[in-house]
């Protein structure tokens, strides 16, 4: 393929070639683009076609002669199931425990490390790496090392100063999932806190000051609209990833306690109680809640994105 | 700003970093220590070091080896990787160098795939998966994992390709360079290290990802997330093992992510921050 044939250069209509025409050119200008979608609709949208056909029938996968039709009677029996609602719960308040703790904590350590200060880049180095360890290991380490009543640190610590010694899991099961979540989440938060913290407009800044504004004046009404989409945007995609969290959960709690949030509950009415119409249903419920969430942040990252573009 | 207060908040930041560091850096001590150092109340902070943990994960004395689940993990992760890539490439390109029409609608539709919850797929691909006789199929993972990773894929390389400066793309074209030609001299110089970050955060999220792995392998194409799960139940004296194998697990994750540490941002956040 040569790219050279569109572009309209006098040098161009000299030549004897005939320039190809118009909708040829316009698939050759698509063509490099055609594998990556083709393939990513197969693969990622029509098992969704599929679960939501699914979701009509009923369908225990233990008794595949008995599959019929139902209509929407699945739905009518995650909705009113007292354990699936209490995931539907457990779902919201998790994700939104995770995000605003995150967020808060992340944009402290964001305005921290704004600051010069000696040895900024191993702190971050430092801050960076909960983020970084496997999501299955990190649940692991808070579950048995950390969390462990008898010998787990957090008590070992307690110990010193003569605290109490509980058991962590045992007593607030979804506040141990959320803590551990939080400490992987936070420098997520940050590090886009910092990016926004760091595109400001230094001269604005300057400017303020030298007309006397203090430290706290200066956050409020510079600083903090100027991060407001950073905000939207670390809130948007962190609510996006946890809302489908399943590691943590089924390391740390397997779903028990009252922990199970919906993708816990899809995996297991599936795959533990083979339940396949039930399963499709909360499912769509699942699709549902991320297209809410997911409209905002399109929104958020497009106008994020014609910022960008308008800037360069 | 006084000089104490500025040292101060240093201080802070300095603590904030420790505190948040402290489990990985007490994981890493502890799968130095035998099990019985490592099981006791209050924490002994130095006890002899030794490298049973890792023995032991390693399986040397008896049980499970993890090195079936490693190389699967890894296979699953590279492979996956390269296919993103080759597949991302040419999109980002026609999203951004030589833009398709509505180019924009494209880039988002990419991005709308990816906020649809994983899990609501799930049922689908694993009667796919038992009817075709792929599951337990590593390689059933290598295509999902590309397809998963792809949207992310092309967002970022789609913003490192739309830093290339279409001036200098047109100045070589006048000049009589060909495609190939742009796309080595030009094109690559500058989009290299954006490229290399999104093949190594493509690599973590494969490299993490439990769900899938789960419920479509079993004993033949188990990845390390899968073989880590095998430690959720207590297993009387184990904390040095969980702490080497967590350890040992999350190093391949960890090297990438510090190596595309300038990058993990705007990967993070699909491109929209730079």
């Amino acid at each position: 393929m040569t790219a050279t044939t569109t572009a309209p250069y006098p040098a161009a209509s000299t030549r004897p070639l005939k320039r190809p025409p118009a909708r040829l050119r316009a698939w050759a200008t698509r063509a490099p683009l055609l594998p990556a979608l083709v393939f990513m609709i197969a693969v990622t949208q029509l098992p969704f076609v599929a679960t939501l056909v699914i979701s009509f029938f009923d369908w225990n996968a233990l008794y595949p002669k008995a599959r019929r039709f139902t209509g929407l009677a699945n739905y009518r029996q995650v909705l009113t199931d007292a354990d699936l609602r209490h995931s539907v719960w457990t779902t919201v308040l998790l994700t939104v425990a995770v995000v605003l703790a995150s967020l808060v904590l992340g944009l402290l350590l964001a305005l921290l490390l704004d600051r010069r200060f000696r040895g900024r880049g191993v702190v971050r180095t430092l801050l960076i790496a909960p983020f970084l360890v496997v999501p299955v290991a990190a649940a692991l380490l808070w579950k048995h090392v950390l969390y462990n009543p008898e010998y787990g640190l957090l008590n070992g610590l307690l110990h010193y100063v003569g605290g109490p010694q509980p058991d962590w899991i045992s007593n607030t099961p979804l506040l141990a999932v959320e803590a551990s979540l939080v400490w992987q989440w936070t420098p997520f938060m940050m590090l886009i806190l910092l990016a926004g913290l760091q595109s400001r407009d230094r001269e604005q800044i300057e400017a303020a000051r030298v007309d006397g504004a203090g430290d706290w004046q200066i956050f409020r009404h510079l600083t903090l609209p100027h991060l407001r989409r950073y905000l939207e945007l670390g809130a948007l995609l962190g609510s996006i990833y946890i809302v489908q969290n399943f590691d943590a959960v089924f390391t740390i709690t397997s779903g028990g306690l009252g922990t199970a949030n919906l993708p816990y509950t899809v995996y297991q009415s599936f795959y533990q109680a083979h339940e396949n119409g039930l399963a499709s249903a909360a499912g769509v419920l699942v699709v549902i809640g991320s297209l809410v969430i997911a409209t905002f942040a399109l929104r958020v990252v497009s106008s994020l994105f014609r910022e960008e573009a308008a800037r360069s | 700003m006084t000089a104490l207060r500025r040292h101060g908040l240093g201080l802070v930041a300095w603590l904030a970093g420790i505190v948040f560091f402290l489990p990985i850096a007490w994981m890493a001590l502890t799968s130095f220590h035998s099990e019985q150092d490592a099981a006791t109340n209050p924490p002994s902070f130095g006890a002899a070091l030794t490298l049973d943990g890792y023995r032991e994960f390693f399986g040397v004395g008896g049980g499970a080896s993890p090195w079936p689940a490693l190389i699967n993990s890894a296979v699953a992760s590279v492979v996956s990787t390269l296919f993103v890539l080759l597949l991302a490439l040419p999109a980002a390109y026609a999203l951004s160098i030589r833009p398709v029409r509505k180019w924009t609608d494209v880039l988002f539709f990419f991005l709308s795939t990816k906020m649809l919850p994983a899990v609501a797929g799930l049922l689908p691909i694993y009667l796919f998966a038992k009817h075709t006789g792929t599951l337990d199929d590593i390689w059933l993972l290598v295509v999902l994992y590309t397809a998963m990773n792809l949207p992310i894929a092309v967002w970022m390389m789609q913003s490192f390709l739309a830093e290339v400066p279409v001036a200098v793309i047109e100045a070589a074209r006048v000049d009589g360079a060909r495609l190939p030609t742009i796309l080595a001299r030009v094109v690559a110089p500058i989009a290299l290290p954006g490229i290399a970050a999104t093949a190594l955060i493509c690599f973590i999220f494969s490299w993490n990802e439990l769900l899938f792995a789960r419920v479509l392998t079993g004993v033949v194409a188990e990845t390390a997330p899968v073989f880590l799960t095998g430690f959720i139940t207590s297993q009387g004296l184990f904390l040095a093992k969980v702490c080497a194998a967590s350890l040992v697990i999350s190093l391949p994750v960890l090297a990438a992510g510090f190596a595309a540490q300038d990058k993990l941002v705007q990967g993070l956040s699909l491109g929209a921050v730079k």
